[in-house]
């Protein structure tokens, strides 16, 4: 299949000179998510003044994160790391109780080469407290990537299934050779254990469980856990499937060194891509999917309203945070024109799936396939938009106003990654937040001035 | 390294930046890691700033870890002098640059030889200076460098123009209300019939950079950004410079008698133009302001004696303080400030008009302070403000650092007469109202709420009883804390378990001999 798509998918990769945000911002949702984690952010005044100004208003909420605040001492090694780190753990320690803490790594950690995987198993033991380590610095990756990262570390954490490899195997010819006991039959259809992988406020994560539920499928896990205590269980026989698109190394990670099977599929992004992903996953557990054409049509049909105002509109991804492959396969199949994806980073291999669903989907609304940009500049893209008067720009927030004061309306695409988009239920907010600027502009229509810039 | 939650001023780049993008046709170059070049949205999204920021980065990756920049930094720089045109680039490090060790210099030295622009490198340390002495540092380096290239080709006219001009020095981008008290500055200077050579470094061009020395005098709002420019001109070129803020009434009588001397001491002796701005002074004070008179009304009598806490930048925080004590007989309870660089300043400034001083930039200890303190309100920055939501104390903000809520569309300036009007609302507005106050007093409060205790410290372990949590009930709702803090105080003292009401006004007596 990948094949397939490398010939008539072609990505381009320009100079990198874009603007995102730090992969450190990954803390601003991960904290939240597992609720007994601590995350210590170890860098310098940059990733400070970064997350203080991101995060807003969190930071005054007593948020259960910190900087490891690296002094000119730290820089040139004239300072002890382990006995600076280890002060300040005991002093998280004391004031939080965490269950875990997780060190990010920055670039400046990096660039000292201070050796946070191996002081953490030291510290360790020695605090109590669990440590993981992971380098969500500015120099290899791209803002959600820094989930991507964190994710890949707690893999690790992941407790053995309860039952040896012997055992497993034989669930295994079990399922495939009908099942052992009726009554746990009930609900669920025999099958291995399916963890799903990727951060979504519980609620979604709990739709999503339930729309596998539908299919009798049940999900035994999730990484992460709304605690780290209750890592999902992981090793060989387990199966997993990622929520996101940005998730490689943590999908890496599962198959190299959990022994993990990968099921590779869509994203459970818009109806069609939660169909999708759904269908992927039903036929690995040799289960026939139920109703599903249906359910896809009717959450269509309730989205009419929406359809309507995008229809035939242009979209251009100006790309910051990998969800835009997912995101423009959704809105073509929602009638808009994407002139352009940007992204980040693309991992054809773990995108495999996506990239033919939008194949597909280009087929089967009749438009030419997006061009593709891997490491996007912006100041090119700038021009692109110029001429392309594209009707929405998807853009990061150092951008939208000057856009906008030029007469091109924006997105921020922030808002994609911490709105609520995944599954059935939530595809009409993906497209409360693509159709907003377009339903201010027709409000603002008739004051007729849409360029407030001087030549 | 220390653990940190929140920081008062940003890292040097974040300076570098503000001058970079206040002037006129400049552009910054960072030599960042991706995600560091959040500069662009603070502007794009605070100042709600319609162009383009003028700050693009030279990305530092794995690659150029391995390998050095090599060519990346000068053909970054010769792209950015083809596509647009400056009149200047300024090469910015980032603390993750500055500890790679790059030779920076050597980049700007090639890259200069081949572009239009001029191009140099912002000299600021990353683990020595903070934002804002990185920007004080880089406006001087900038105007040196125009001054002393002009001064190379002898074109050099030094004349001072012929009407009492001036320059005024440190109005930026992301500056606490810098736009707004630029306006009202343009306004007074009209009216005391002085011309304005250049305004720098916002909307200023570096190619006027050589005219600076045109103008009679120069005045530097803020201390924090500009004095070391000022300095300079003055050492070089003999400019007098007052550094005076223009905030409240009597600082602004004084630093308008201050430019009166130095227009009188530089006009010719034998002209008769002899400026006397009393009569401006006097009318601006008691007319044209409303604050002397406001201060003077009965409703701010209430204000007499209410206790209050200041924190902030140097400039501002020593202001306030000083309106509060002199201008409106508010007592100020600790003055303090972030800007550790200068505390010297600025104990000399406040000395005599609070009772303690706190120099920090640690806001937990100005958290722990404000709740010892239990003043009547605060006047402080956004950190300030909510630590005042969590005690149940009003808050005007009065300095950096700001949300997007401090940058006003409306005419707010905190300079000029026009901002000593200002300045009085917001001091007024953050009490609870006078005779309001006062009503809640005698008829115990608008709500019975249950009493929910948001104190900083963790109190644990003394118990009131039914009684006396009813009694505590009745206590209006501003005054409960105090109250309910002072009993505990009180009986932890006594090495009392549980509190009744009889303990609750032992605590009174107590606290009133």
């Amino acid at each position: 299949m990948s094949l397939k798509i490398d010939e008539t998918l072609i990505v381009e990769c320009e100079t990198g000179n874009y603007h995102t945000f730090c992969p450190i911002s990954c803390v601003s949702w991960l904290y939240q998510k597992i609720e007994d984690s601590f995350f210590l952010v170890v860098g310098t005044k940059t990733c400070g003044y970064f997350l203080q100004n991101a995060l807003g208003v969190m930071i005054f909420a007593e948020p259960r994160y910190a900087m490891a605040e690296l002094e000119e001492g730290d820089i040139s090694a004239q300072l002890n790391d382990y006995e600076g780190l280890k002060k300040l753990c005991i002093r998280i320690r004391k004031d939080r109780d965490p269950s875990v803490i997780i060190w990010i790594g920055t670039c400046t950690t990096e660039i000292i080469k201070m050796d946070l995987e191996g002081m953490a198993p030291k510290l360790e033991w020695e605090i109590g407290i669990p440590i993981l380590v992971a380098r969500a610095n500015g120099l290899d990756y791209a803002f959600t990537q820094g989930e991507d990262t964190v994710l890949a570390a707690m893999a690790h954490r992941c407790p053995e299934p309860e039952f040896s490899v012997r055992e497993r195997k034989e669930t295994i010819q079990n399922f495939f050779f009908h099942s052992r006991k009726k009554e746990e039959l009930g609900e669920y259809a025999n099958h291995p254990s399916l963890v799903l992988f990727g951060s979504l406020p519980s609620n979604v994560a709990s739709q999503l469980n339930l729309e596998l539920k539908r299919q009798s499928i049940k999900v035994s896990g999730w990484l992460p856990a709304q605690k780290y205590t209750d890592l999902p269980s992981l090793g060989d026989g387990v199966y997993v499937c990622g929520v996101h698109p940005f998730l490689s190394r943590t999908a890496t990670t599962l198959i190299r060194r959990e022994k993990c099977q990968l099921i590779a599929a869509p994203f459970p992004i818009g109806p069609d891509g939660t169909r999708a992903w759904i269908e992927k996953i039903c036929p690995v557990f040799g289960v026939e999917p139920q109703g599903l054409e249906e359910r896809e049509e009717r959450i269509w049909e309730s989205l009419k309203d929406y359809l309507d105002l995008v229809h035939g509109k242009s979209v251009f991804f100006m790309g910051d945070n990998l969800l835009e492959v997912s995101l423009a396969r959704f809105l073509i199949r929602c009638g808009m024109i994407v002139h352009e994806i940007g992204i980040p980073y693309m991992d054809k291999r773990y995108q495999t799936a996506e990239l033919s669903l939008l194949q597909d989907t280009c087929i089967k609304m009749c438009v030419p396939i997006p061009r593709i940009v891997e490491k996007p500049d912006n100041s090119n893209q700038i021009r692109r938009i110029r001429e392309l008067q594209p009707d929405l720009a998807i853009t990061g927030m150092a951008h939208a106003n000057p856009l906008e004061a030029r007469g091109i309306s924006t997105k921020w695409s922030v808002e994609f990654t911490f709105a609520q988009i995944h599954g059935f239920a939530n595809a009409r907010d993906v497209l409360e937040l693509v159709t907003r600027p377009l339903r201010r502009q027709k409000s603002l229509e008739d004051l007729g001035r849409t360029t407030l810039v001087r030549k | 390294m220390k653990l940190a939650y929140w920081m008062y001023a940003g890292p040097a780049h974040i300076g570098t930046l503000r001058v970079a993008s206040s002037f006129k046709n400049v552009h910054a170059i960072m030599h960042a890691p991706l995600g560091d070049d959040y500069f662009n949205v603070m502007r794009s999204m605070l100042e709600r700033e319609r162009d383009f920021t003028a700050a693009t980065a030279s990305i530092v990756d794995r690659h150029v870890l391995a390998r050095g920049s090599q060519e990346r930094v000068v053909d970054n720089i010769l792209r950015k002098d083809k596509e647009e045109h400056p009149d200047l680039i300024i090469l910015t490090p980032t603390c993750t640059s500055s500890i790679l060790q790059e030779d920076l210099q050597n980049f700007v030295n090639r890259a200069s030889i081949i572009s239009a622009s001029d191009v140099i490198f912002a000299d600021v340390d990353h683990y020595q200076v903070n934002e804002i002495q990185a920007a004080d540092r880089t406006l001087e380096q900038v105007v040196r460098y125009y001054l002393d290239r002009c001064h190379r080709q002898e074109k050099w006219d030094q004349s001072l123009t012929d009407a009492p001009s001036v320059n005024i020095i440190g109005i930026f981008t992301l500056g606490f209300h810098n736009q707004h008290d630029c306006r009202e500055l343009r306004r007074l200077l009209r009216d005391l019939d002085i011309e304005i050579n250049q305004i720098i470094p916002e909307g200023g061009s570096v190619e006027d950079l050589q005219n600076l020395p045109k103008a009679w005098f120069n005045l530097i709002p803020y201390r924090e950004v500009g004095l070391m420019t000022a300095v300079y001109l003055n050492k070089e070129y003999g400019m007098p410079y007052i550094s005076i803020a223009p905030m409240g009434a009597v600082d602004m009588a004084e630093w308008i008698r201050q430019i009166q001397k130095n227009v009188n001491t530089l006009t010719l002796s034998s002209s008769n133009k002899r400026v006397d701005y009393e009569p401006y002074i006097d009318g601006q004070t008691r007319f044209v302001s409303q604050a002397a008179w406001f201060s003077r009304s009965i409703d701010c009598q209430n204000l007499t004696g209410k206790e209050t806490v200041v924190f902030g930048d140097t400039t501002h925080a020593a202001s306030i303080t000083k309106i509060l004590v002199r201008e409106m007989g508010i007592r100020v309870s600790c003055a303090g400030t972030y800007c550790k660089h200068d505390a010297e300043w600025f104990k000399e400034q406040i000395q005599g008009f609070c009772d303690e001083i706190l120099i920090t930039d640690d806001h937990a200890e100005v958290g722990d302070m404000i709740a010892h303190m239990e003043p009547s309100a605060i006047f402080g920055t956004q950190m300030e403000r909510h630590i005042g939501k969590r005690l149940d104390i009003p808050c005007g903000v009065i300095s950096a650092p700001v949300h997007i809520q401090n940058f006003p569309l409306g005419y707010r300036p905190f300079l000029g007469y026009e901002g000593t009007n200002q300045i009085a609302d917001l001091i007024y507005n953050s009490f609870a109202l006078g005779m309001e106050d006062h009503l809640l007093d005698i008829f115990g409060g608008h709500d019975t709420k249950e009493i929910i205790s948001k104190s900083l410290s963790t109190d644990i372990g003394l118990i009131w009883n039914p009684e006396s949590r009813l009694e505590l009930s009745k206590i209006p709702r501003f005054a409960r804390e105090k109250v309910e803090r002072n009993t505990e105080k009180f009986a932890r003292q006594k090495g009392i378990e549980t509190i009744t009401v009889e303990v609750m006004y032992a605590a009174k007596e107590a606290l009133n001999t």
